[in-house]
């Protein structure tokens, strides 16, 4: 049983098709993604690239829990996913903090949610804090810190229950470039330190090669399907700033960039036409 | 966000003007009643009214009255409070319930409520109860109405995020629909204290033993308008004075509130 589950991939998309239905309720429904299949290895950094509207964020809600998919099935270490993923942290796009709480009872949220008494997941929260550089501000509410220090709390609030999986949707972009790089070198680090599995995605390819062991292409919308797979050899650790100046990264680059691109030129041909 | 060009003077100078205008009024009333230009057996004179609220607080006799209406208004409010809360969460949480009785919420909230208060009366006799009644029907749509659209409005990623953290639904009440209801219902605080003390007043004008609308009913029985205004003065001075604990509380209990949105809401 034991074995079974270590054997298992952290995540397993099988045909895995959403369809939602037209927003008027007739006409033609709308196919987000078709038929994807893809695996997510034990400790692997997995991005998903793809055009605006290619159902991205679609994915990633199936493989969570949040979605139930039309055809095909998700598993995560071989168990179905059947409503919440209980081995999978979820990191929002959008603003995902309860801002009625501090930055020290957000980050403690989960354990308490757990059963943890709130004094113990308060004093728990307190190393997390300070792992992710905001020692000090545990007294602070969301709407008193900057777009960063909010994505540090919700990186901390993912981390500290301790997911075996954890689903990233574009979490960092909203954030300017520099804070950008500082976050995902931070994401690095921790990331490296107990090497859980991860899910990242973004419309970015340069931070998805920087940051991945594997990138995946998505087609453009609607109806998006996985067109390509590309393994990225880069040495760790790494520096997403300097590695980007390397020549395989830059030959990587030009590869995937070449198959994305027209993805993105229909993608934009799709949103022009709506 | 108030634009440059018309700044504010500071604050003890609007403090100052605040105090000049109540001033006014007083000399205004007194200039105009002591010249007879106005009538003092009609309006009164301030004097008359001072000395006469002076004198029911130094004699004790208006203690009783003003506890009894401060008692209906707070359990006016508190009955029409919890009761808006239980409410506003059940029809926020189940459709069916909130699609089928809304017409008639809407036409129960559309009714004065003033005409209830003689069939109160009459139900729960000329106690505090048939004001306690009075005041709750007024709360309780205000306090409703915030509650449902405060757990209507409750960021769709925020719950989701809070789902995935492994919260289960009374996880979600507790930390996620309750704080958002309450930050609605603090924000119509002073509507509903406000709304409760109207109920017990008006109740107790319309037929009471006690309380400040049965002593400003028993000097308009007797033409004693200066009377009428030492009991207006009274409730005016404690309206004031609960607008403004109820502003203190609502600044501890909504400190994680970002400070410009809360202004302008009430």
């Amino acid at each position: 049983m034991a074995e079974a589950a270590a054997a298992a991939p952290a995540l397993q998309l099988e045909g895995v098709t959403c369809t939602f239905p037209s927003p008027d309720g007739r006409g033609r429904s709308y196919t987000a993604v078709q038929g994807a299949s893809f695996t997510v290895a034990d400790g692997e950094f997995v991005s998903i690239v793809g055009p605006t509207g290619s159902g991205k964020s679609t994915m990633l809600n199936v493989a969570a829990g949040l979605l139930k998919p039309s055809e095909g099935r998700a598993l995560s270490f071989g168990q179905p996913v059947t409503g919440i993923n209980p081995k999978a942290g979820y990191m929002f796009q959008a603003e995902a903090l309860m801002p009625w709480k501090s930055a020290l009872d957000n980050v403690a949220a989960g354990l308490e949610f757990r059963g943890v008494s709130k004094a113990e997941a308060r004093e728990r929260a307190l190393p997390w804090l300070s792992r992710v550089g905001l020692e000090g501000f545990g007294n602070r509410f969301p709407h008193q810190l900057s777009g960063g220090m909010r994505k540090r709390v919700a990186l901390a609030q993912t981390l500290i229950v301790d997911p075996k999986i954890i689903l990233m949707d574009e979490p960092f972009s909203a954030l300017d470039v520099q804070t950008r790089q500082m976050m995902e070198n931070e994401l690095l680090d921790l990331w490296a330190a107990d090497r859980k599995s991860v899910v990242f995605i973004t419309h970015d390819l340069e931070e998805a090669i920087a940051m991945s062991d594997r990138v995946l292409v998505l087609s453009a919308g609607p109806g998006s399907r996985l067109i390509g797979e590309y393994r990225i050899g880069l040495d760790r650790p790494r520096d997403v700033a300097e590695i980007r100046m390397t020549p395989q990264f830059l030959a990587l680059h030009q590869e995937i960039w070449a198959q994305l691109r027209d993805e993105v030129l229909k993608g934009y041909a799709q949103t022009k036409l709506r | 966000m108030r634009s440059h060009a018309k700044r504010l003077p500071s604050r003890p100078v609007i403090l100052l003007l605040q105090l000049a205008v109540l001033i006014a009024f007083f000399l205004i009333w007194h200039v105009l009643t002591d010249t007879k230009i106005l009538s003092p057996f009609f309006f009164g004179t301030p004097g008359a009214v001072l000395a006469r609220t002076w004198a029911d607080f130094a004699s004790g006799v208006i203690w009783y009255h003003l506890g009894i209406t401060l008692l209906e208004t707070a359990l006016a409010f508190v009955i029409g409070t919890v009761a808006g809360i239980a409410f506003g969460f059940w029809f926020a949480r189940a459709p069916l319930v909130s699609v089928v009785f809304d017409p008639y919420i809407k036409a129960v909230n559309a009714l004065p409520r003033v005409v209830l208060a003689p069939i109160f009366a009459l139900w729960l006799g000329l106690g505090i109860w048939s004001k306690v009644a009075l005041g709750v029907t007024l709360v309780f749509f205000i306090v409703f109405f915030n509650v449902y659209q405060g757990v209507k409005e409750v960021s769709p990623v925020v719950l989701a995020n809070a789902r995935m953290l492994g919260a289960s639904s009374r996880d979600l009440f507790r930390h996620v629909y309750l704080p958002s209801a309450l930050s609605w219902v603090f924000s119509s605080l002073h509507t509903a204290v406000g709304f409760a003390m109207v109920g017990a007043v008006v109740g107790e004008y319309l037929g009471s033993a006690a309380g400040l609308g049965y002593r400003i009913h028993q000097a308009e029985g007797v033409f004693d308008t200066v009377g009428v205004f030492s009991g207006m003065l009274v409730l005016t001075i404690f309206v004031v004075l609960i607008d403004a604990a109820v502003t203190m509380i609502e600044k501890r209990l909504l400190h994680w509130r970002p400070q410009d949105t809360g202004a302008g809401q009430h």
